[in-house]
C-alpha cells in the first residue's frame, strides 16, 4: 500500500484553474469558439451543397491523380456509394466537415511547430513530452474541460479531435526536416540561400512526403475520434453509432460503423498515395 | 607577426574598417587561418585559443578539440588553378568551406576579390555567395526533387532572376557541359559523371569569377574522371576563372594545377608548382606523398602494359 501520509492531490488545483479560465477568460474562449464554428459551418455548408455525385466524381478524380491508376481512382469514388444508400449521406458530410476542419487546423498549427522543433533542439526537448501526453491522455479527460470552455456541440469536438490528431503532423514534420541530407542543404547555402529560401526551396519540399504521411495519420486519428466527439453533441456518423448502441440496433450500428470505415479507407488511400507522389523521383 | 587574430563577430565597426585590406591583385588571400572543432557541444572555443599553443595541445590530447586548419596562409592569383592536396583528414574540406564561411573560421583573415570575407554580416555573406563564388561538391549536392534544368539554374533562382532568363542561361550551360536534352530528367536517373556535370553547370551558370571544387571527380571511375578533367581544362581555356581545387589525386593535380599546396594535419607544408614539389619535396611527408602517388601510377601503367602484352 502506498502510505496514506504521502497522498497529495492536484485535482483541486486543476479544478480551480479550469473554473478560473471559464470565469475570467470567457471572452477569449468565445472568440476562439466563434472562429472555429464559422469555419466549420462554411465547410459543412459547402459539402452539403455539393450534389452527391459530384463528391463521388471529385473523389474519383483525386484518386486517379493520387494513385495514377484510373481503375483504383474510380473504385475509391464508388466506395462512397453505400454511404448514400444507407441514407447516411448528410451525416457523413457532417463528419467529414469536422475532420476537414480539424485537419486543416492541425496543419496550420502543426507544420510551423514541427519546423520549430527541427530548428531548435530546445523546443524539441520541451515539446516532445507534451506531444506524448496529447496522444496518450484518455480523450474524455479533456472533453469535459473542452465542453466547459467551448460549450456543447461541434467546436469542442473539433478541438478534441485536434488535440488527438495534432501530434503526428508535428512529429512527422520534424522527422522529415531532420532527414534532409546535409549535403543538399550545404549546397543550397553555398549558392546563397537565406534561411527562408533554404526552408522553402529545399527542406520543406524534401520533407513533404513525411509531412503528408503525417496528414494521413492525422486524418485517420481524426476519424477515429468521431464517435467520441458525438458524445459531446457533434452530429454525424458517430451520433448514428451512438444511437444504434443505445437502441441495441446492431444492423443500424453496422451501417453507420461501416460508413466510417469506408470514409477512412477512401481518405487513407488518397492521402497515402499523394505522399508517395511527392517523393523525389528515383529514376 | 603583427597580425590580428580575430573572429568576425568580435570586430567592431571601426576595427572592421581597419582589418587587413589585402592587395587587390590576389583573388584569394588567406592569413593566419585556424579552424578548431570542439568535440563537446557547447564547448565554445574562443578565438584566443589559437594564441595559446599549450592550452590547445592539451585540448587536442584530451580529444576535446580537433585542429582541422592550423595557421594557414596563402594567396591565389586571378585566373589561376590552385590545388590543395593532402591525406584524408588533413583539413582540405574544412579549409575550402572556411573560404566561403560554410564553416566558421576560429581565427584568421580571408579576403576574396579584395573583400574581407571574415568581416561579412550574414546578409553580405549571402550576396557574396550569390555573386562572387560558386562551389562544386564531391557528393554533388543536387536537389533530388528538381529536374536537371532546375538544378542547373538553382543559384539563379536564389539570386532572384526571372524564370525565362534563368532557363535560357541554364540551357546554354547544360549544352556546354554535354547535357543537351537532359534538362527534364531528374538527378536520380543520371550516372555519377553526368550528375557532376550538372554540378559543374550549376556553378558555371552563376558566372562568378571564383570556383571552389572539393574533390569533384573523386567519386567517379577513372575514365569518366579523365573525361571531366579534360572538360574542365577545355572550359577553363575560355573562362579563365580562378579555381580553388581540392584533390588527393596527384595526377589530377598535375593535369589541372598551376600551383599546389600540400596539407598535413591542418597545416600547409609546401606551396609551389606541381613540378617543383615533385622535384624538390620540402620534407619527408611531401616526398612520401608524392612517391606513393608516383608508384601507384607506375604500377597501374605496368599493369596496363602487361595486359596489352598478354
Ligand atoms: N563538423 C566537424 N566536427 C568535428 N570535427 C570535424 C568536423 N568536420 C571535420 N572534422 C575533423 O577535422 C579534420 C579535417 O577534416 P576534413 O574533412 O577537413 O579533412 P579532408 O582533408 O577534407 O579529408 P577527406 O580527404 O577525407 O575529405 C578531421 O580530423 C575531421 O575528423
Ligand atoms: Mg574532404
Amino acid at each position: 500500500m502506498f502510505p496514506k501520509a504521502l497522498e497529495y492531490h492536484v485535482a483541486p488545483a486543476v479544478n480551480s484553474f479550469i473554473d478560473w479560465l471559464v470565469v475570467e477568460h470567457a471572452v477569449f474562449f468565445d472568440a476562439v469558439s466563434m472562429g472555429i464554428l464559422s469555419l466549420l459551418l462554411k465547410v459543412n455548408r459547402f459539402l452539403i451543397w455539393l450534389p452527391w455525385w459530384s463528391v463521388l466524381l471529385a473523389v474519383a478524380l483525386l484518386g486517379v491523380y493520387a494513385t495514377r491508376r484510373p481503375l483504383a481512382g474510380i473504385f475509391l469514388g464508388l466506395l462512397l456509394f453505400p454511404i448514400g444508400m444507407f441514407g447516411l449521406w448528410p451525416m457523413a458530410m457532417e463528419t467529414l466537415s469536422v475532420v476537414i476542419t480539424a485537419v486543416f487546423l492541425a496543419l496550420i498549427l502543426g507544420v510551423p511547430v514541427g519546423v520549430l522543433m527541427a530548428e531548435r533542439r530546445g523546443a524539441s526537448l520541451v515539446l516532445r513530452p507534451l506531444l506524448d501526453a496529447m496522444q496518450t491522455m484518455p480523450s474524455f479527460v479533456y472533453l469535459i474541460p473542452a465542453m466547459m470552455l467551448f460549450g456543447l456541440g461541434k467546436v469542442p469536438a473539433v478541438l478534441a479531435t485536434l488535440i488527438y490528431a495534432l501530434p503526428p503532423v508535428i512529429r512527422l514534420t520534424e522527422l522529415g526536416l531532420r532527414q534532409v541530407p546535409q549535403a543538399v542543404e550545404e549546397a543550397a547555402l553555398a549558392y546563397g540561400a537565406t534561411r527562408w529560401q533554404l526552408l522553402r526551396e529545399v527542406r520543406i519540399p524534401l520533407a513533404m512526403p513525411s509531412i503528408l504521411a503525417g496528414v494521413n495519420q492525422t486524418t485517420m486519428m481524426a476519424l477515429a475520434m468521431v464517435v467520441v466527439a458525438s458524445m459531446i453533441g457533434a452530429r454525424g456518423l458517430g451520433q448514428e453509432v451512438l444511437l444504434a448502441i443505445n437502441r441495441i440496433d446492431v444492423g443500424r450500428g453496422f451501417e453507420a460503423g461501416s460508413s466510417v470505415v469506408l470514409l477512412a479507407i477512401v481518405i487513407d488511400r488518397i492521402t497515402q498515395n499523394l505522399a508517395r507522389r511527392w517523393e523525389p523521383p528515383t529514376r | 607577426m603583427a597580425f590580428h587574430y580575430a573572429l568576425s563577430a568580435d570586430l567592431g565597426p571601426e576595427r572592421r574598417e581597419a582589418a587587413h585590406a589585402p592587395p587587390l591583385s590576389s583573388a584569394i588571400e588567406v592569413r593566419g587561418l585556424w579552424k578548431v572543432y570542439s568535440r563537446q557541444k557547447g564547448d565554445a572555443l574562443s578565438p584566443g585559443i589559437v594564441e595559446n599553443p599549450e592550452a590547445l595541445e592539451v585540448l587536442e590530447k584530451d580529444r576535446r578539440a580537433v585542429v582541422a586548419v592550423r595557421d594557414v596562409a596563402f594567396s591565389v592569383e586571378p585566373g589561376e588553378t590552385f590545388i590543395v592536396m593532402g591525406l584524408s583528414g588533413s583539413g582540405k574540406s574544412t579549409l575550402i568551406r572556411c573560404l566561403m564561411r560554410l564553416v566558421e573560421p576560429t581565427a584568421g583573415n580571408i579576403a576574396v576579390n579584395g573583400r574581407n570575407v571574415t568581416a561579412m554580416t550574414s546578409q553580405e555573406l549571402v550576396r557574396f555567395r550569390r555573386t562572387e563564388v560558386a562551389m562544386v561538391f564531391q557528393h554533388y549536392g543536387l536537389l533530388p526533387h528538381r529536374t536537371v534544368l532546375e538544378n542547373a539554374s538553382f543559384g539563379l533562382k536564389l539570386r532572384g532572376e526571372e524564370a525565362a532568363a534563368r532557363t535560357g542561361k541554364a540551357k546554354e550551360i547544360l549544352s556546354r557541359v554535354g547535357l543537351e536534352g537532359w534538362g527534364r530528367s531528374y538527378p536520380a536517373s543520371l550516372s555519377g559523371g553526368m550528375r557532376q556535370r550538372v554540378g559543374i553547370a550549376r556553378a558555371l551558370v552563376m558566372d562568378s569569377p571564383i570556383l571552389f571544387m572539393d574533390e569533384p571527380f573523386s567519386g567517379l571511375d577513372p575514365l569518366i574522371r579523365r573525361e571531366l578533367q579534360d572538360e574542365l581544362i577545355r572550359l577553363q581555356r575560355t573562362l579563365r576563372k580562378t579555381i580553388f581545387f581540392v584533390t588527393h589525386d596527384l595526377s589530377e593535380a598535375l593535369r589541372l594545377g598551376d600551383r599546389m599546396a600540400v596539407m598535413r594535419k591542418g597545416s600547409i607544408v609546401q606551396v609551389g608548382s606541381p613540378d617543383d614539389i615533385i622535384a624538390d619535396p620540402a620534407d619527408d611527408y611531401v616526398a612520401r606523398f608524392v612517391q606513393d602517388e608516383r608508384e601507384q601510377v607506375a604500377r597501374a601503367e605496368r599493369r596496363m602494359a602487361e595486359r596489352r602484352a598478354g
